[in-house]
């Protein structure tokens, strides 16, 4: 028996049975990273020493008859989220020896819910980029076809996830990183509300957006892996202190009643047809349910992408000042140089093309004489585009539209040129900056074979309608999903 | 780059690099200044909507300073935060000279 193939909750119910071990299924799973991770670059390092005793832990405890969701369950860690005493690269050549001294908050809740980590995922260089081609460290590759692009940031984490190479995965969505993946890579990602999930231990791209999201095989797995991980944290002054809901619990598999907007802006100019047509069918699969299918507006859709270009780069070039080869990371020295010479060349050579851009955008928007003309409007922009969301949400309780304006596209076709990379975040931005949860399931293949997501965002704190929405579309949904063949 | 009145320099790229502790290279100082006309031309989109009487939105929760009482508590491991460091001397961090 393989047990990769399996969801979380399936392995959990295996492990709890005692029909595998945790080391069992832990030793299958590094067996076939060996094998396959060489074909698609999905994990920077494999921890298998820490991995095994994590699981032999986890096997003590179920020994005493412990059960738990995730007790003995391997997963995957994007590289963003510190773990103690591994090394934490960000995709960076700035942080390729950081070893933090401590783990981020979701790292100590899946160590007591007794989850097994398999080891670091590949990224965009600090989560900077929509295709995994920033990382230092090459690109990883979509596991449906090795041509293309698994989608970005968190492209090792969905390339993992979609080659069974782990159970479950987590990612970043800054402006789509955990949500675009997961529909280039046929699996599901969830971005929660912001402040759900604690960002103690998450290196910061953009504070005011970035949330840490689940990628999973399935839509329970993903309510599953969100209930480990949400609630408060003294440590993150954003964190909410408002109770967590038992997301699995609320999986009812009924949509009878429900309301479902359909956002005329998501579906124009720019939306590729066969991505139109698979998000279409699964609409019609929630209607067929008995949801009601209602036709919305949120007029300031086509003003999001330039609002998160400002303001994403601005917190980062604010947040990556600290990065100057003085406490931690790279540093280069000149002979001669002082110490501004110093910050300089280390800054340079340590980070990459993509990363330096958004900081010189930034820090320009952010600069003298531009502050209100760029960084202001854009912020007032946000306001609008969650005004937009509370009205919808007035009359509707979940959004539904495609993640993306199209699938997977080639490794090397778009990374020359930055600002139709940008474009592909289209419908992804506006969940980041109105703060709510969205999540991406699969709802199809494209003629070339390649996954196609259906988004779907909810009210702040709407977690349980969104996955309930995707549950049902991927329990009656007429569309092949098929696993990529490598 | 495309046809349109120059956002951003040359020079300013150059200055703008120096706030951000960037050294560019000529090669890279000129592709930054194409690229960046380029996004910026974009952003100008903005200006179509007035935005007179809206409050920036800084966060999607309301932001308050959260207090706590002020009790010593263990911090991190200091060896494994020095440790981290490119240069060090005992638990000082050792940088290029200052002053001249």
């Amino acid at each position: 028996m393989d047990p990769t193939v399996h969801t979380i909750h399936e392995l959990a119910d295996l492990l709890k049975s005692r029909a595998i071990s945790s080391r069992e299924a832990t030793e299958h799973y590094i067996e076939r990273i060996a094998r396959i991770n060489p074909k698609i670059n999905a994990y920077l390092a494999v921890i298998e020493e820490h991995a095994l005793e994590q699981a032999d832990d986890a096997d003590a405890r179920i020994g005493k008859g412990e059960v738990g969701p995730l007790l003995g369950v391997p997963l995957a860690i994007k590289d963003v989220i510190c773990t103690r005493g591994v090394p934490t690269t960000c995709g960076s050549r700035m942080l390729k020896d950081y070893v933090p001294p401590y783990d981020a908050a979701v790292i100590e809740r899946l160590a007591q819910a007794g989850a097994v980590i398999l080891g670091k995922t590949n990224m965009d260089e600090f989560a900077m980029g929509s295709s995994t081609e920033s990382s230092y460290f090459g690109p990883t590759k979509n596991p449906h076809n090795t041509d293309y692009v698994p989608g970005g940031s968190s492209g090792g984490s969905a390339a993992a996830v979609a080659a069974d190479l782990c159970a479950g995965a987590l990612g970043s969505d800054t402006g789509g990183s955990i949500r675009q993946p997961a529909s280039y890579s046929g699996v599901v990602g969830l971005k929660p509300t912001y402040g759900r999930v604690s960002r103690y231990g998450l290196v910061a791209y953009a504070s005011s957006l970035d949330q840490i999201g689940p990628i999973t095989k399935d839509v329970r797995d993903a309510a599953l892996l969100l209930s480990a991980i949400a609630g408060h944290d003294k440590r993150d002054s954003t964190s909410l202190d408002i109770p967590v809901p038992d997301y699995p619990g609320q999986l009812t598999g009924d949509v009878k009643g429900m309301k479902v907007g359909l956002p005329k802006e998501y579906f124009g100019e720019g939306l590729d047809e066969e991505v139109s047509r698979r998000v279409r069918q699964a609409v019609d699969v929630l209607r067929e349910g008995g949801a009601e299918i209602i036709d919305i507006s949120l007029p300031h859709t086509e003003y999001a992408l330039a609002s998160y270009y400002i303001i994403a780069p601005s917190e980062a070039s604010s947040n990556l000042a600290r990065f100057d080869g003085v406490r931690y990371g790279y540093r280069e020295v000149h002979p001669d140089g002082g110490l501004t010479d110093m910050f300089e060349h280390t800054r340079s050579t340590g980070f990459g093309a993509e990363v330096k851009r958004r900081i010189m955008l930034g820090t320009y928007a952010l600069s003298a004489g531009y502050y209100d003309a760029y960084y202001k409007k854009a912020l007032q922009v946000r306001r609008l585009i969650r005004e937009d969301f509370d009205r919808a949400f007035g009359a509707v309780d979940v959004i539904a539209c495609p993640a993306a304006p199209t699938p997977a596209y080639r490794i090397g076709e778009k990374i020359a040129d930055p600002l139709s990379m940008y474009l592909g975040d289209i419908y992804t931005v506006t969940a980041n900056l109105a703060g709510i949860p969205g999540i991406s399931v699969p709802a199809g293949m494209n003629g070339q074979g390649l996954p196609i997501g259906l988004q779907l965002l909810g009210r702040p704190l709407g977690e349980a309608e969104i996955l309930a929405a995707a549950h049902f579309v991927q329990k009656h949904r007429t569309a092949e999903v098929p696993k990529p063949i490598i | 780059m495309a046809d349109h009145k120059q956002k951003i320099t040359a020079d300013e790229v150059g200055y703008v690099a120096k706030l951000a502790r960037l050294a560019l290279s000529d090669n890279e100082a000129k592709g930054f200044t194409d690229i960046l006309n380029d996004i910026l031309a974009y952003m100008d989109k903005l200006s179509e909507i007035d935005t007179a009487d809206i409050e920036p939105m800084t966060h999607a929760i309301p932001n308050t300073n959260v207090m706590r009482d002020d009790i010593v508590v263990p911090s991190e491991d200091p060896a494994g935060i020095i440790g981290n460091a490119p240069d060090t001397k005992g638990t000082l961090l050792r940088v290029p000279k200052v002053i001249e």
